[in-house]
């Protein structure tokens, strides 16, 4: 059989990690556990779009910051976001003068970015490497749904659009490794409610982590956690349910970043979070500090993103989806 | 699981929206705007003796609320709750295109508030009024011969 995951001979460390989050994130479950937030969801620009490049400018600097380095240190940047032509990440990444390489993969991208980042350093082609991603709740939703203002109702299934910015720095020094990364398949299953995202994503990353499980030797039991993001809550029962057929049972150490960034209780957030910046916040604010604490020794971290465009959705074309996966590991703890 | 059998597996397991609850808050809401506007009719009518004339007054100032409302943020907030009760009286139409204009006014005043003003009214603008014309038409024929 092909030999699909891809492992590393220079292991790639994550060297630092620093999120920003806006308001209703920072009132959500783990607020004290971002780095940065804003009372203003406008991070005191004039447009959303302005504010989200601004929350991917804070993102990156703390990061650099954080990691004791300078802008130059870093040999390239990959940074996507959901705006058209990923502007929110080319406005606010253009003034640290970085090599920077634009992604688009929708709410998988802080995979995505880990992922590419851990090869280009495990490859040997680059020495340290950002990777960052945001989305922001007004101007997706201005550009995916309806103006922010419009009275409507949302469905049961529906996600929230994460106010958020995360950033991760890969490179040699660090108390995470990425062992391990498995590049998703396009599977589209023909659903196409854009508000149901979590169901047009499930079967991705039930190709993914059924091909990851067919070719690894390790099984559900051996990761602390298996970390989606994100699925919500409707696209998580549905990975569980259809895994189990599979015979992959991740009920017990399954969590998934939309179901963490909010209360659903409290929140009206209906299904969960979701958008770039929802896994991106919640791997730097929470996975990646616990791994680094030993808290947590290994997580498989599943980026989902559903890659449909206002476009496809009005002509009536149902939603491809795609899930990456990275394997991290503590260098600490047992 | 194909994508039929997927899609139905979906359509069974996600939860629907609470049909009955919506109903209830859609009429309840839905039926205080419309009081409102009974209201404000008998009040307008102490004043003006024209009855369409008080009439139009009723709408201008509901669609005057339900604009102010948008433009104070607090408009989505009720609309959450009250779905086609605030959707169906002219207080959604003026949402939405109050609402329009907030968002796209930072793509400047033609090629933001301009254009995109009636992106969400438009449709309701244009077959009202398309078929206007095709009534208007049979009304013509059917009283011409009828009449």
């Amino acid at each position: 059989m092909k030999k699909e995951i891809i492992t590393f001979s220079r292991i790639p460390k994550i060297v630092s990690y620093y999120s920003v989050v806006g308001n209703k994130e920072h009132s959500g479950p783990l607020g004290a556990c971002f780095d940065e937030w804003c009372e203003d969801d406008k991070f005191g620009k004039d447009s959303w779009e302005k504010a989200e490049s601004e929350m991917q400018r804070r993102a990156l600097a703390g990061v650099i910051r954080k990691a004791n380095l300078e802008d130059k240190d870093l040999d390239v940047i990959l940074a996507g976001d959901l705006l058209n032509q990923c502007v929110g990440s080319t406005y606010g990444l253009a003034d640290f003068n970085v090599p920077y390489l634009g992604l688009y993969g929708a709410c998988s991208t802080c995979a995505e970015g880990i992922l590419l980042s851990s090869c280009l350093y495990g490859g040997g082609i680059v020495d340290v490497c950002g990777a960052v991603t945001s989305s922001h709740y007004c101007s997706s939703e201005r550009q995916f749904r309806f103006p922010l203002e419009y009275g409507g109702q949302r469905t049961p299934t529906a996600q929230w659009t994460t106010t958020g910015s995360g950033a991760f720095i890969i490179g040699s020094e660090g108390k995470t490794s990425v062992k391990e990364a498995l590049v998703g398949r396009i599977v589209n299953k023909g659903v196409s409610d854009i508000n149901n995202m979590g169901a047009a994503m499930a079967p991705a990353v039930i190709d993914t982590l059924t091909r990851y499980f067919n070719e690894s030797q390790h099984s559900p039991k051996d990761f602390d956690l298996i970390v989606t993001g994100d699925l919500g809550y409707e696209g998580s029962e549905i990975i569980k349910d259809l895994l189990l057929g599979n015979g992959i049972d991740i009920r017990k150490n399954h969590v998934d970043c939309g179901l963490m960034v909010f209360n659903r209780d409290t929140q009206d957030v209906h299904a969960g979070g979701s958008g770039c910046g929802c896994s991106a916040v919640v791997m730097a604010g929470s996975i990646v500090p616990n791994l680094e604490a030993g808290i947590l020794k290994n997580v498989l971290f599943i980026g989902t993103g559903a890659l449909m465009s206002p476009m496809t959705l009005s002509q009536g074309e149902s939603i491809p989806a795609v899930a990456h996966l990275v394997h991290l590991s503590s260098d600490l703890g047992g | 699981m194909d994508k039929k059998e997927y899609i139905e597996y979906v359509e069974a397991r996600s939860k629907k929206s609470p049909i009955i609850q919506n109903l209830i808050r859609a009429f309840l809401i839905g039926g205080a705007i419309c009081s409102l506007g009974q209201a404000l009719l008998e009040l307008y009518r102490l004043f003006i003796v024209e009855l369409k004339d008080a009439q139009a007054l009723v709408s201008i100032t509901l669609i005057a609320i339900a604009i102010l409302l948008t433009g104070i943020g607090i408009f989505d907030n009720i609309a959450r709750v009250a779905g086609a009760g605030t959707l169906v009286p002219i207080t959604g139409f003026a949402n939405a295109i109050a609402s329009c204009a907030i968002d796209t006014k930072s793509e400047g005043y033609v090629m933001g508030v301009g254009a995109k003003i009636f992106s969400i009214s438009g449709p309701v603008i244009l077959f009202g009024t398309f078929s206007g014309v095709i009534y208007g038409i049979f009304y013509y024929f059917i009283t011409m011969f009828w009449g």
